[in-house]
């Protein structure tokens, strides 16, 4: 009866327990209830709408009328759908990347500072990540301003031409992920660097013993430490970067001509500002499927790792 | 949010003596307590414009004995367009709400039939333009009333002493104070050139190519000017014919003269443009002038506001009307009749106006003459051809008349400002016109 709360032997044998008072005092049945309002909170805020997100999906225009994967067959003749997924996994992927590869060499950095400091620094490297980044992204879009935008002065000092960074496509991309990466790098560099703290040393002094480099220490010791964490990171901020709203809604409202259009952007603006909830519906459900995908590869390779271990 | 439910009979017999200053209110007020009304206004942009409709509800409420709640909402981050949409999903919220231009026809089922509020208004005040009986009445029915607070004509906003030193306009002497307008002269070729004119003396217009609404109303308006429809009102799509082919083409000439990065203007570009005093014109109701008015008062006293040139089709300005519209939940329908009949008076539409300084458009035929208009400054009389005094252009919205649901989407996806931008920026006529056509096909989807 491992699965049973520790009580008093002689009150037990004084008095014969209902079933109901039984299943009370299992552990796994507190745990139940004490976990109940969190679970009763994700599934009002998170699995009612979900539910009725795809509920949505399946009507037509007018929501009078059920049409099935009608909104699905739709939206894959569209020329502009296709662009929005391309946008999407193009805006995501390369922003996990370039996140991802900041924040480990931040988190170096930052390992490598004597402690007595590095709190300052830990500090200052996570105020993009704690700013409101509808907030922070509004200072980017003055800073990218059409017309008076401040790099651009900085710019004209050196005698270099102004950058349209939201008014062309290929600009405007970049700055989108460019805000993107400015945001999300300091969440990588915090869980890297606590990761780097729980290499134990002795790893790398046995390393050092047998001739290791400095890349042959992150190549043998560091990284294989960190994979996991590596891994997790990633799958948190991909999901987290594919469903972004804020910073592209902020800086370039989907444009120019859709080309800075994801997922979120552009279910808001087919589905609230056009009118077509269903449709807003069924674009903003096609995370689902690649987000799941990737999870997958990501969660079954640490898997594999963990029981190897 | 309501509490009881109380019937137009309910609330009727509640009440004992008439009020005289409601003539066309459906009901009549007495000494009993006559319900709650929960109302939902847009929340102005003007500082302390709220304050003229909060008292003229508070004095209906202290009138009728109805208990009534507001809220002004704003239209950042289109908290209003999120709450009308989540009211209409959750069917309870306010019981009078206002909606923006395209929304009484999107939520035109759950809507109250207001004809019995709109026939003696307009009896009273004047026919409303061919604008807003488009966007507010569908079949007969008339879905909302046109409000007062926040409608606006998005007009052509000028530096006086701009145009006269590079294009040798007077745009005071083409639209008086106090007179109607001379301006034969005022034609997209004379546009054209002006804008060449404005750019070359390092002043350019300032007309946006974005994707929001300042940028769409303006070429929606040109759209009209060359005739050229995209959808017409059977819902077929006729994008390709001539008409569109000349507005591209002469859109494409106007770019030239425009900054190089208008295609990513939004709605607060143009403003900016017009107070940093880098433009000399601008499309935009009088709140840039307001905020030149405020921080740069030596902008504010060269601005002018005026009318649209003439195409070949005609003159279009664009107009988009807010409307105060009643859900089909709400528990007091009759007192929510009677207070937008008391907010549709000459006199509740010039406090309004005033309040606002003259930004509010009351949309009725005979409220178009408040003398704020004539006697706002600086300069004086800036903003006596803001609401069209003289019926001097035609009042529109871009992709009328196609039917709503459709014109909302190439509205709201900005096809007509994405096409000039394609068009402009080297891509073949054709290819432009194909991208277009799929673009409607697929917004004629049921």
């Amino acid at each position: 009866m491992a699965d049973v709360a520790a009580r008093n032997p002689a009150a037990l044998s004084a008095q014969p327990r209902s079933g109901l008072h039984k299943l009370m005092q299992r552990k796994s049945t507190i745990a139940f209830l004490m976990a109940l309002p969190l679970i009763l909170l994700i599934a009002i805020l998170v699995a009612y709408p979900a539910g009725y997100a795809v509920y949505l999906a399946t009507l037509n225009k007018g929501m009078t009328r059920f049409v099935g994967f009608g909104n699905f067959e739709f939206l894959f003749g569209r020329d502009t759908f296709w662009l929005v997924v391309y946008q999407s996994c193009l805006f995501a992927i390369t922003a996990v990347i370039f996140k991802a590869i900041i924040g480990f060499v931040v988190a170096h950095f930052v390992h490598n500072i004597p402690s007595k400091g590095q709190r300052k620094w830990r500090g200052m490297l996570l105020v993009p990540w704690v700013i409101p980044p509808a907030m922070s992204t509004l200072a980017w879009l003055w800073l990218f301003d059409p017309s008076y935008s401040a790099l651009n002065w900085l710019l004209a000092i050196f005698g270099i031409e102004g950058i349209p960074w939201t008014g062309e496509a290929g600009w405007a991309r970049f700055s989108v992920i460019l805000v993107n990466v400015w945001i999300g790098s300091p969440f990588f560099m915090i869980m890297y660097l606590a990761a780097l703290k729980s290499v134990p040393d002795q790893l790398y002094e046995a390393a050092s013993i047998d001739g290791a480099t400095w890349w042959q220490r992150i190549w043998y010791v560091t990284l294989p430490m960190m994979r996991n964490i590596i891994a997790i990171t990633a799958l948190f901020s991909l999901i987290v970067t594919f469903a972004n709203f804020d910073i592209v809604r902020v800086l370039t409202a989907g444009g120019p001509l859709n080309s800075t259009h994801i997922f979120g952007t552009w279910a808001f603006r087919v589905g609230i500002e056009g009118g077509d909830i269903p449709l807003g519906a069924a674009v903003s459900l096609f995370m689902v499927p690649i987000l799941a995908v990737a999870a997958t590869f990501i969660l079954r390779d640490i898997t594999k790792r963990g029981s190897e271990v | 949010m309501i509490s009881r439910k109380v019937g137009r009979r309910r609330f009727v017999a509640g009440t004992a003596v008439a009020s005289a200053a409601f003539v066309a209110a459906p009901f009549v007020r007495g000494a009993n307590a006559a319900g709650k009304l929960s109302v939902g206004f847009w929340d102005h942009w003007v500082p302390g414009a709220n304050k003229a409709t909060e008292a003229l509800v508070k004095e209906w409420g202290e009138k009728n004995k109805v208990e009534v709640s507001m809220d002004f909402i704003t239209s950042q981050g289109n908290k209003l367009l999120l709450t009308t949409a989540a009211e209409s999903q959750a069917k309870s919220g306010h019981d009078v709400l206002a909606f923006s231009t395209w929304l009484p026809a999107r939520y035109s089922e759950q809507l109250v039939p207001m004809n019995d509020v709109m026939e003696p208004l307009i009896k009273e005040n004047g026919a409303v333009n061919g604008t807003v009986e488009y966007l507010g009445k569908l079949n007969g029915k008339w879905l909302a009333v046109p409000a007062t607070s926040g409608s606006q004509i998005k007009g052509p906003c000028s530096r006086i002493d701009l145009l006269k030193k590079h294009a040798g306009i007077d745009i005071q002497a083409m639209y008086p104070v106090g007179g109607a307008p001379k301006a034969d002269a005022w034609n997209l070729d004379n546009f054209l050139k002006a804008a060449e004119a404005c750019q070359k003396g390092g002043n350019p217009f300032g007309i946006g190519l974005g994707t929001t609404s300042d940028s769409v109303d303006t070429a929606g308006a040109l759209f009209h000017a060359f005739g050229a429809q995209l959808v017409n009102a059977k819902g077929d799509i006729v994008v390709k014919n001539d008409q569109v082919r000349q507005v591209l083409d002469y859109y494409k000439k106007l770019m030239q003269f425009l900054p190089a990065d208008v295609p990513s203007w939004d709605d607060a570009s143009n403003n900016k443009f017009l107070v940093s005093g880098q433009g000399s014109l601008i499309m935009n109701p009088p709140s840039a002038w307001a905020v030149a008015k405020r921080d740069a008062p030596q902008v504010a006293e060269q601005l002018w506001t005026h009318g649209f040139p003439v195409g070949p089709k005609g003159r279009y300005a664009p107009f988009l009307p807010y409307f105060w519209g009643i859900w089909n939940f709400s528990k007091n329908q009759a007192a929510a009749k009677s207070l937008i009949t008391f907010l549709s008076q000459p006199s509740s539409a010039e406090k309004m106006t005033n309040a606002s300084q003259g930004y509010d458009l009351p949309s009725f035929e005979k409220l178009t003459t408040f003398k704020v208009w004539a006697e706002e400054s600086p300069p004086k009389g800036t903003l006596y051809h803001y609401p069209n005094p003289h019926n001097h252009q035609t009042l529109s919205i871009a992709a009328a008349p196609a039917p709503h649901k459709i014109a909302e989407q190439i509205y709201t996806q900005a096809i007509q400002t994405q096409m000039v931008v394609r068009y402009a920026k080297g891509e073949a006529m054709d290819k432009t016109l194909d991208w277009a056509a799929k673009e409607l096909e697929g917004f004629t989807r049921n």
